[in-house]
């Protein structure tokens, strides 16, 4: 995945909006679900994150064994743009405030 | 012991050969159109497969919940889309590129969703499950093959 050379740090954000912890972290949590194959989810968080298989392949074993796995953190904002992603690709991801 | 040939193999100048018989092919044929009927017409309040493939995005707070699938739910759809229509252009081909064979991987995850969740499977489902004069055999005997050729493919994506 390419980085923006350049990216703008402040946001404007719309009056109103309630989020009074900017700087809480959020983390995406895939949960293990009987239908999805253990090869097909490796695979995505390959492609996805550009872990290698190494890695991808533990994080599908955690999801497969422990029932969910975090595989990745960041901004609010990061958070629900890899949700989306995982959504795409059919798994079942979920994000949440990381404390 | 006999070593069954792969369907799908990736070739050295990076497209796929795709080697499945004409009767599987026909199998396949009217599967995206009807992936594309469920997404069109299914309630995505109550259809139970259509929140599969949109699950909750935030289980803590609903109201972003919501917000999240108002924003990103037509793009998915809009992705969801090019894959069937990837997949319908192609159904016939003896070889794919890269990105339309992502979109038969796509469209086959999400059938093997759907099918999945109608048929409530667990990791211990099997054919035997369901008696052969039972309407979901054959729709589970369908969910089996979805699953041995998505297999295939993920192989043939993921090989060096």
């Amino acid at each position: 995945m390419g980085r923006n050379a350049v990216a703008p740090v402040e946001v404007d954000r719309p009056a109103g909006d309630q989020d009074l912890e900017p700087d809480v972290p959020w983390v995406v949590i895939v949960w293990n679900d009987p239908i999805n194959l253990m090869s097909y989810v490796a695979y995505v968080f390959q492609k996805l994150f550009g872990y290698s298989r190494e890695k991808a392949t533990r994080l599908m074993l955690d999801v497969h064994e422990k029932g969910r796995a975090a595989v990745s953190h960041g901004s609010k904002e990061k958070c629900e743009f890899d949700v989306s992603r995982l959504h795409a690709h059919g798994l079942w991801a979920t994000m949440q405030k990381d404390r | 012991m006999s070593v069954r040939e792969p369907s799908i193999v990736r070739r050295a100048d990076g497209r796929f050969d795709v080697d499945i018989p004409e009767d599987q092919r026909d199998v396949l044929r009217g599967l995206p159109d009807q992936l594309r009927q469920l997404l069109t017409d299914a309630d995505p309040e109550t259809d139970e497969a259509l929140r599969r493939l949109f699950p909750r995005a935030d289980l803590d707070d609903p109201a972003h919940a919501a917000e999240f699938d108002r924003m990103v739910r037509e793009d998915l759809l809009l992705q969801r889309e090019a894959s069937i229509e990837a997949m319908e252009r192609t159904l016939d081909a003896g070889e794919l590129k890269e990105d339309e064979l992502v979109g038969w991987l796509g469209v086959l995850n999400d059938l093997r969703l759907v099918l999945g969740t109608r048929l409530a499977v667990t990791e211990e489902t099997t054919q035997d499950d369901f008696a052969p004069d039972d309407p979901r055999a054959h729709a589970y005997a369908l969910y089996g093959y979805l699953t041995y050729l998505e297999d295939e493919i993920v192989q043939a994506l993921s090989a060096d």
